[in-house]
């Protein structure tokens, strides 16, 4: 293994993470450090906007290597996730060959079942790091996928090969880092979890998520920035029926920095609520002395914290 | 090596509290500790909860156990405290139990609580042709030994709550043209004799149960917890809970095989057992907390209540409208129904009774086999829903 792919120590984690831009607090560090020392798989579940899918991408960019993506569905199957012939090409190669004039039965098949008619889904192309390059595969939203593909990533993630019966065995030189996440919609089965490294990732502290916002709305003054976390990480503590996450929180900031507000008034939050708030009732109850409230107890921890 | 023998007791004693934890995953923890070293106490903690956690549920147990084992040295945290430990063990496995809020001593009396729940003797034990005679009788008016009968002849029904067309696709009769089949043949052949297809596979529905436990509910309530359980021993997806004056899921302890262990567990696991209800609350604390976690994918909805509110009328109707929303059917269960003289006329039932599908009695062991057909042949379709008396909608611009 190469220094590139890999972390000298947990606060190297923190540091790479840092100039990435993802901001990851010791126990996520922790665990992304053992994940790629053990090369084990890392798996990653919270509420949805926590930022699960931007540690693989972070963590991609400081290895150095290559993100393959595979968003999970219903439904996946080995077609879309490892590989498919492309039949298409396949009839038309087929014709060809037919048309000319002695064709060998077996040299054909040869041809038509070689690398060059085969599509690549994610998986396969994982398993197709170079040495000291291991690509990260974020195998996003595990949950939404049903058993029978858990059950193929499963055998996946023990062997790192996939056997295709028409070509042989493909088995990884470099196997990948591996990041799946889970909103938890329902109970992944435990023989695959058992395979990796867990971690629950809690919504950010304020000053993390104060960082964040620092970080990647650099235009927001520091008022805004400091009001609308704060009233955020209140409307998280209210019972909601569906918590704003960190994009919700980044795209609010945004927003009042193209309405070119500084900072946030009962007016302004009326009118731009539906950025941070998804669902009808949420919003309709977040009016008048709710949000007064909330606002008052946002302001007074924006405060506490600046002191 | 006593870092080894440290973590093997550790993992020991993780298991001891109802975490399930393999030989191969204290390999790991003492591969990951070796890791991050020694030197900082929370590194130490998330490396051994990242290779013996996996669930968010066991998070907190884990942590009072960590906080236990390793015992709270805050700043004097350092490499000596880890080698020291493993002999204190007994003393420590007693702190971890009070930690926990489930203990033997509160099983023994939730069992006193409830005598009848109690294995009758042996010699008390009818015929299935006693079951018969049974059918009709109300849950609430049988004696402790008919009750048992009753849920003998529970266990013989068979459920199967409808199924729906998933997204997979497998080989069969359907819309999908099977390339890869009919090109591999077609090597085989010469010709592109046939087309082989693929249909969506077909798979169960979940089915969600909310259990009614409050005092109005008091003698029924138990019978129909086994119904729940008979449920959850047919069919692997079955999310259970019970409210009164809230809400407590009970799906895990209704896993255990034995009804005994699975009813005392969830009595243990349920605060407010023949409390007060709040029917509006619990399904919004269901919404907030739940829904997204365990309503899914065209669920099947039984209430078992018999309506008797005392919370909000407004947010109980707004609950159930939601409910009946996100499901593909609902059923509301009341105990009540179908005696001579009851009519649904409690201020919860009036609210919630225009968002259901299917209002039907659970008053006897007739009614469950009903309810059994019923649920076996639920149509695919949803029935049509009331949006336009959804005062919400309404309000809506």
């Amino acid at each position: 293994m190469t220094a590139l792919a890999s972390f000298t120590a947990v606060d190297d984690v923190q540091a790479r993470l840092a100039r990435e831009g993802y901001v990851a607090d010791r126990g996520l560090a922790t665990t992304i450090f053992l994940a790629v020392t053990l090369r084990r798989p890392l798996f990653l579940e919270g509420e949805a906007g926590v930022g699960k899918t931007s540690v693989a991408t972070a963590l991609a960019s400081t290895l150095g290597s290559d993100l393959i993506r595979l968003q999970c569905y219903e439904g996946l199957d080995v077609a879309h996730a490892v590989y498919e012939w492309d039949y298409a090409r396949q009839l038309l190669e087929l014709r060809i060959l037919e048309a000319s004039a002695d064709v060998d039965r077996d040299d054909a098949r040869r041809e038509l079942f070689s690398d060059r008619y085969l599509l690549k889904r994610p998986l396969l192309r994982s398993l197709e790091g170079a040495p000291g390059r291991p690509p990260v595969l974020l195998v996003d939203e595990i949950d939404r996928a049903d058993e029978e593909f858990e059950g193929y990533l499963l055998e996946l993630l023990s062997e790192y090969r996939v056997s295709i019966p028409e070509l042989g065995t493909i088995a990884a030189v470099e196997p990948p880092v591996v990041v799946l996440t889970s909103n938890r919609t329902r109970e992944v089965h435990d023989a695959l979890k058992r395979r990796c490294l867990y971690h629950w990732i809690e919504y950010p502290s304020f000053e993390k998520e104060l960082a964040i916002v620092r970080g990647k709305v650099p235009r927001a003054g520091e008022a805004l920035a400091r009001q609308v976390t704060a009233l955020v990480q209140e409307l998280r503590t209210a019972e909601l029926y569906k918590s704003p996450g960190i994009s919700e929180t980044l795209d609010w900031v945004s927003a009042l920095v193209a309405l070119e507000r500084d900072s946030l008034d009962p007016a302004t939050i009326d009118d731009t609520l539906g950025v941070v708030l998804k669902a009808r009732e949420d919003i309709e109850a977040m009016t008048g002395d709710r949000l007064q409230g909330l606002m008052g107890r946002a302001m007074l921890q924006g405060v506490r914290h600046s002191g | 090596m006593a870092l080894t023998a440290n973590l093997v007791v550790f993992g020991r004693l993780l298991r001891s509290v109802g975490l399930d934890i393999a030989t191969a995953e204290t390999i790991t923890a003492i591969d990951a500790v070796q890791r991050v070293g020694l030197s900082r106490r929370d590194d130490v903690y998330h490396a051994l909860r990242a290779s013996l956690v996996r669930r968010h549920d066991d998070i907190p147990v884990f942590d009072a156990a960590f906080a236990a084992f390793w015992q709270d040295h805050g700043e004097r945290w350092g490499r000596r405290d880890l080698r020291a430990i493993g002999e204190p063990r007994a003393g420590v496995s007693i702190q971890i139990e009070a930690v926990l809020p489930e203990t033997d001593a509160s099983a023994e009396e939730a069992e006193d609580e409830t005598p009848s729940d109690r294995p009758l003797p042996v010699g008390e034990l009818r015929t299935s042709s006693s079951a018969e005679t049974l059918r009709d009788h109300d849950f609430a008016d049988m004696t402790p030994s008919e009750l048992a009968d009753a849920r003998q002849a529970l266990d013989a029904l068979t459920w199967h709550p409808g199924e729906r067309r998933s997204r997979r696709w497998a080989p069969g009769d359907g819309p999908r043209l099977d390339l890869r089949r009919a090109f591999r043949r077609s090597l085989t052949t010469g010709e592109l004799l046939e087309l082989p297809r693929r249909a969506r596979r077909v798979v169960r529905r979940p089915l969600v149960v909310f259990c009614d436990v409050s005092g109005s509910m008091e003698r029924y309530a138990r019978m129909l917890l086994h119904f729940a359980h008979a449920l959850t021993r047919s069919r692997q997806r079955v999310e259970a809970f019970t409210f009164s004056t809230r809400l407590t899921r009970i799906t895990r302890e209704l896993g255990a095989r034995r009804i005994d262990d699975a009813l005392a567990a969830a009595a243990r696991r349920v605060p407010d057992w023949s409390g007060g209800t709040r029917i509006g609350e619990a399904l919004r604390a269901f919404h907030v907390h739940w829904a997204r976690y365990v309503l899914r994918r065209g669920a099947v909805v039984l209430v078992i209540s018999d309506g008797w509110d005392r919370g909000d009328p407004a947010m109980l109707r707004h609950e159930v409208a939601r409910l009946q929303r996100s499901c593909h059917r609902l059923i509301w269960l009341s105990p009540l129904l179908g005696t001579a003289d009851y009519r649904p006329l409690t201020r919860g039932l009036v609210a919630a009774l225009p968002f259901v599908d299917d209002f039907l009695p659970a008053r006897t062991l007739r009614n469950l086999e009903d309810l059994a057909r019923h649920l076996n042949t639920l149509p695919a379709r949803r029935t049509p829903r009331r949006t336009a008396v959804d005062p919400q909608k309404a309000l809506a611009p």
